[in-house]
């Protein structure tokens, strides 16, 4: 039960910050990737800020035994660059250029309960059960 | 300079998440894995699938707790029409399924641990949505 009302606060500050920040908003999300146009760049202070957080906070906690409520922490190990990773993250940026959103927020913005977002990620959803059936398959 | 304090804010929180998330309970969070890991072939169960629905729970409570303090959620209205949603959606699902990740565990999580294939994916993700918003809005 701890690890569950632990993993429900996590998901409310990360939605929080998300919606702070202005991803929920696919018009300022469009207007960052716009750069030919009259190009908004303050969701890039969204990465830089969340990179250079992360990475001190990372340090500090990676240099500790273990996470207080699981058995060990479990990091990506892999490093190779292979065509999945590529294309992957090809199709992923095309779709986020067309619609302006990318998971989370289109998660968080659920809430608001507007058909074309809930469509939107039921289509995602049908995206990634298409692809971990075909991964399954080998 | 205030433009950029909000977004500079919410950047933070979100990493105050992922270092949370890693402390607590010793996981990457990136969202796309979350959430994909709840569907089939495969979905998780029990504990697993408790915890991975809780979090997603709590994504959707964050515009609501920013609505609560401020009176306004954060929520902006859709830009595109309903198909271009759909296809928009189906494409982020398949991209990320397919590359293991999207802007927060590959852009946030990644990158702060300086894995070469995150920063491979989000300078592929970055280049094809940029050049994908240029194709819709400047050339069409």
């Amino acid at each position: 039960m701890a690890r569950i009302l632990t993993a429900l606060v996590i998901g409310l500050i990360f939605g929080l910050g998300l919606a702070v920040a202005g991803m929920t908003d696919p018009a300022k999300v469009l207007g960052f990737l716009d750069l030919a146009g009259d190009w908004d760049p303050s969701l890039a202070f969204v990465m830089g800020a969340g990179v250079i957080v992360t990475f001190i906070g990372y340090k500090l906690v990676l240099s500790r035994s273990g996470p207080v409520l699981a058995g060990a922490f479990q990091i990506p190990t892999r490093r190779d660059i292979d065509l999945n990773l590529v294309a992957g993250a090809a199709l992923f940026g095309i779709g986020w250029g067309l619609a302006g959103y990318c998971p989370g927020p289109a998660l968080s913005s659920l809430v608001s309960g507007a058909l074309p977002v809930v469509a939107l990620v039921a289509s995602m959803a049908a995206g990634m059960v298409v692809v971990r059936v075909i991964k399954a398959r080998g | 300079m205030s433009q950029f304090l909000l977004p500079t804010l919410g950047g933070a929180l979100i990493a105050f998440s992922a270092v949370l998330m890693m402390a607590m309970l010793g996981r990457i969070a990136g969202i796309s894995g979350i959430f994909g890991g709840l569907l089939p072939p495969a979905p998780a169960t029990g504990g697993e699938a408790a915890l991975r629905l809780a979090f997603v729970v709590g994504l959707l409570g964050g515009p609501l707790l920013l609505g609560l303090l401020t009176g306004d959620t954060g929520i902006g209205a859709p830009t595109v029409d309903l198909p271009m949603m759909i296809v928009g959606g189906f494409l982020v699902g398949i991209g990320t399924a397919l590359g293991s990740g999207c802007t927060s565990g590959h852009g946030i999580c990644g990158l702060s641990r300086l894995s070469p294939r995150s920063l491979v994916a989000v300078a592929t993700f970055m280049a094809t949505g940029v050049a994908t918003v240029f194709v819709v809005r400047h050339l069409f």
